[in-house]
């Protein structure tokens, strides 16, 4: 990719998605529009950029949505899965000790990164959740990115951000230059499609609800009345994780954060908050966000 | 500041690594191949070691038997950055004391991730 092809990329991309790329990105952008050149019947990237000056919409469209989506890693962020590990388990391992089940939804499960980053660490707890039945759901807009989670087949780009050597080693099978991950964890994920915007009751309800890194592409309206049916969806005394760059903080009352664990939040019991009005000044500026 | 020590046969890749890892705010020094790179934890303990597995004279496993051998060796967070890419070689690596592994070809945000892993670089709350 030549370096004014990168950089008219890098701009496009910004007004268009609000994702701003630093100068040593070409990888990621590589990584993502080469694939899509092919798919659409181009030599490579300069071809798909004549066709965006050109003013293709369709092209235009394609890349964005290839540059935006998706994007996730095992243990992104670290900071969530040691609140995991260190706060949310004990405590609903504490408190469902009698019927020793649980169950945790993956709102935005994505390519599988994050349940089965979850399930690996239902695993290495070890002997503190024999016995239990733990349900993993993720849930995805897209059928396609539910396929790809379902496979667990990952490249070797893929298994080196986040995820310890360690547990690559223990808990993956390596296919040629691919890693899938082992049946045994594959199969404490369940795969369903989900659109958050639609009704979701019919799911139940969850001791640990994941929803990261999505909200934030939704208007504050929406975000509230998704903030509202998800306590719906959460057992008074679970858990609800959101992303770094989220908050329910300004925008709704029915979580409250957990003392000193940023990220995550537990049911208020207070009632929905109604659309149309936001509970604070401190509404976040989320919406320039981007997932990278 | 914390020192890095790259141990690569190929200039090229210790030039990449250099740049990435001066950007992540470590002081880096150089070596071609493990004899020399023992001769440098000699002098001093570096805090991380960036490791390449096929190189002439000693090669980056051996360097890490030695090196873990050594008084303060143990100190060192070892993280090999290889082609050898095979699971068998990932798990001799850590049999032998490696702390984590880079499959190459590598870049910062791996060699960030990584770091970050075996807690060389803090991970923002």
């Amino acid at each position: 990719m030549t370096p004014p092809d990168y950089e008219y990329l890098r701009k496009l991309l910004r007004e268009k998605s609000g994702l701003d790329l630093s100068a040593d990105k070409q990888y990621l952008i590589e990584s993502r529009l080469l694939p899509l050149s092919r798919k659409i019947g181009l030599s490579g990237i300069s071809e798909l950029v004549q066709k965006m000056k050109d003013g293709s919409a369709s092209a235009i469209t394609q890349a964005v949505e290839a540059m935006t989506t998706n994007e996730t890693f095992f243990f992104r962020d670290k900071v969530p899965f040691d609140h995991f590990r260190d706060s949310i388990m004990p405590e609903i391992l504490r408190a469902r000790t009698s019927r020793k089940s649980m169950r945790i939804w993956c709102a935005a499960g994505s390519t599988g990164q994050e349940p089965y980053s979850l399930a690996m660490s239902v695993k290495e707890m070890g002997a503190a959740t024999a016995g239990w039945r733990i349900e993993i759901l993720a849930t995805d807009l897209s059928q396609e990115v539910l396929e790809k989670s379902k496979a667990g087949i990952y490249s070797q780009f893929e298994v080196q951000r986040g995820l310890p050597i360690q547990m690559l080693v223990k808990y993956f099978k390596q296919t040629g230059e691919f890693w899938q991950v082992n049946p045994e964890i594959r199969a404490m994920v369940q795969h369903r499609q989900l659109n958050l915007l639609h009704d979701f009751s019919q799911l139940g309800v969850f001791d640990v609800v994941f929803c990261r890194n999505v909200l934030i592409y939704f208007d504050q309206e929406t975000k509230i009345n998704i903030f509202n049916r998800l306590a719906k969806a959460t057992e008074p005394d679970g858990f609800l994780v959101l992303g770094a760059a989220e908050t329910v903080v300004g925008l709704t009352d029915v979580f409250k954060p957990y003392p000193e664990r940023r990220g995550l939040y537990r049911p208020s019991g207070l009632p929905a908050t109604p659309t149309g009005t936001s509970t604070g000044s401190m509404a976040p500026r989320a919406a320039a966000m981007a997932r990278l | 500041m914390q020192t890095c020590l790259v141990v690569d046969d190929s200039s090229i890749v210790r030039k990449i690594a250099r740049r990435i890892l001066e950007g992540l705010n470590f002081q880096v020094i150089e070596a071609e191949d493990g004899v020399d790179a023992l001769v440098v934890c000699k002098r001093a303990m570096p805090e991380a070691v960036l490791l390449d597995w096929n190189m002439p004279v000693m090669d980056g496993y051996h360097f890490l038997s030695h090196l873990r051998r050594m008084p303060g060796g143990d100190q060192p967070k070892v993280v090999f950055c290889t082609t050898e890419t095979g699971v068998e070689h990932i798990s001799r690596a850590i049999e032998g004391g490696a702390n984590e592994y880079i499959m190459k070809p590598f870049d910062k945000e791996i060699v960030l991730a990584k770091f970050q892993e075996v807690g060389l670089i803090e991970v923002a709350a």
